[in-house]
């Protein structure tokens, strides 16, 4: 059931029990959160049969790929471009700037390309799922399936899911390749780096695990946007105001999220 | 039908059912009537556990839907029908494609035989002209009545009404009491229908519940009601007649 009631209870009788009592509410709703994620995955396996959860992924796709690709663009081209000023900058000391090329490569491919992608997307789309789920919520949009006995998550969560899995590692490579052009072009204006030499750098350092790894990592804060933008639209109450809350707290707990994930990723696969 | 046995909901400090307990019969047109917020739509919701009773129990043919498990609680919530107060139509569909959402999602109909239902369902309530039009192109009526043909489009057994004529004419008013009666008569729906307008229930009602201070204050026939000498019924019996002479 995703209609749930509000729980009243009396208020804490000091400091430690109204600790306690939050600490129980953030562990049952990263609970109720998890069983959302799963069974969105379970339902996934519904895909290829349904043309309405085809064409719903397709539309989200859309929303999140097309629809972010000018703001993603200007973001990535001016990280590349921030990394390669810096990096050339203090390379040019010990006449290595050549070596730009590389340090851009591997640092958009491992970590900036993922992470930029991920906090783009959570900003941009999670928030806007977050509004739309929780705006359904308030107006009973969400009882009215659950009577109809339809399930919201099947319905609303799992083609979101979805297309965020596929569309954030596109996203993620496109961010990299994005900031490797504008690394290029600051290597090309402000470092005199010729530009084949900058290309030839890059792709010689560039490893297929770096680039595997950052997918994976994307795929995971893909599904990471999903999850809590849908979660936290699913318990919006309080009308207006209950909806501009739940579009925060998925941004911030997608942000958070991302950055305990990311790290915990790189520590698995480069940990000596 | 559906039978709330010592039925008690609170809401923090305030207990908004107070151990309330009445059977809805099997066929019936039964009206659930009351000033605001005596829990009027608390009790409907609980017959489809959108809420769940602090103590006591709801049973539904039979079944406890209070304390179902999730799996039979979908296949119960199967024989009902729900009409929002605010038609809680889907945003980005069309009022056809809102009215087939249930006939697409839960039957394995083909788009042409659930095409003529919905054009024929959708004519009940003098929508069929206005299939093709999104939610935010009608009025808060037109949502009202596109969410009725949605809530009946299954042919439900039991159609819970929430406010079903609040912000329309009274002349659409009207016809949506005859069509709750039409249902009633001619497939034997029974019907739940929790109101402010009296010349609904006294119309078209078999019986009418009124809630008052989370206690049910009367229960009986439209004939006792009008004649009915407990000064909560006579209150809200006076004020609604006296506005509308």
């Amino acid at each position: 059931m995703i209609t749930r009631e509000p729980i009243f209870l009396p208020p804490p009788r000091g400091r430690f029990e109204a600790a306690g009592r939050k600490c129980l509410a953030d562990l049952r709703e990263t609970g109720v959160c998890t069983k959302y994620l799963a069974s969105a995955l379970w339902a996934l396996r519904l895909l290829p049969a349904s043309r309405r959860m085809r064409k719903e992924s397709v539309a989200q796709m859309f929303v999140a790929g097309i629809k972010s690709l000018p703001v993603i663009t200007f973001v990535a081209i001016f990280t590349g471009m921030i990394l390669a000023l810096q990096l050339g900058l203090e390379l040019q000391r010990y006449s290595q700037e050549l070596y730009i090329g590389s340090a851009v490569m591997v640092s958009l491919l491992r970590e900036m390309g993922p992470f930029m992608t991920g906090l783009i997307l959570a900003a941009c789309v999670g928030s806007s799922m977050a509004a739309q789920i929780g705006t359904m919520s308030v107006n009973d949009e969400i009882a009215a399936l659950e009577i109809m006995s339809i399930d919201p998550v099947r319905f609303l969560m799992a083609p979101r899911l979805a297309a965020m899995i596929v569309i954030t590692p596109v996203m993620s490579f496109y961010t990299c390749m994005m900031g490797v052009l504008g690394g290029g072009v600051v290597g090309m204006t402000q470092l005199n780096i010729n530009w084949n030499q900058y290309v030839q750098n890059a792709l010689e350092f560039a490893d297929l695990r770096d680039l595997y790894v950052g997918l994976f990592k994307a795929l995971l804060f893909g599904m990471i946007i999903a999850t809590t933008a849908c979660y936290e639209g699913f318990s919006t109450r309080n009308g207006a105001v209950g909806v501009g809350q739940a579009t925060r707290r998925s941004v911030i707990s997608a942000f958070l999220l991302i950055l305990v994930v990311g790290y915990f990723v790189t520590r698995l696969f480069y940990n000596g | 039908m559906i039978r709330f046995e010592h039925v008690t909901k609170r809401f923090g400090a305030k207990t908004v059912l107070d151990d309330v307990s009445y059977e809805v019969r099997k066929g019936e047109v039964f009206f659930i009537v009351g000033p605001s917020g005596t829990g009027k739509s608390v009790s409907l919701k609980h017959m489809v556990r959108l809420l769940q009773p602090d103590e006591g129990r709801v049973v539904v043919a039979g079944e406890d839907i209070s304390h179902a498990p999730d799996s039979a609680l979908e296949r119960m919530r199967e024989r009902f029908g729900y009409l929002f107060q605010g038609g809680a139509l889907l945003a980005w569909l069309s009022v056809a494609d809102n009215v087939a959402l249930p006939l697409r999602e839960k039957t394995k109909m083909s788009e042409e035989e659930i095409h003529d239902k919905v054009m024929r369902t959708l004519a009940l309530v003098e929508l069929e002209n206005d299939a093709d039009k999104m939610p935010s192109e009608i009025s808060g009526g037109m949502q009202k009545r596109a969410g009725l043909a949605r809530a009946i489009v299954r042919d439900p057994e039991i159609v819970l009404y929430d406010e079903p004529t609040s912000g329309l004419d009274p002349v659409m008013s009207r016809h949506i009491d005859r069509l709750i009666a039409d249902l009633n008569n001619k497939l034997g729906v029974t019907s739940i229908v929790v109101t402010h307008d009296l010349n609904s229930a006294l119309s078209i009602g078999h019986r009418i519940a009124m809630l008052k201070g989370g206690h049910i204050v009367e229960l009986s026939t439209p004939e006792a009601f009008r004649a009915s000498t407990n000064p909560d019924v006579r209150e809200f019996m006076d004020a609604q007649f006296k506005i509308q002479s």
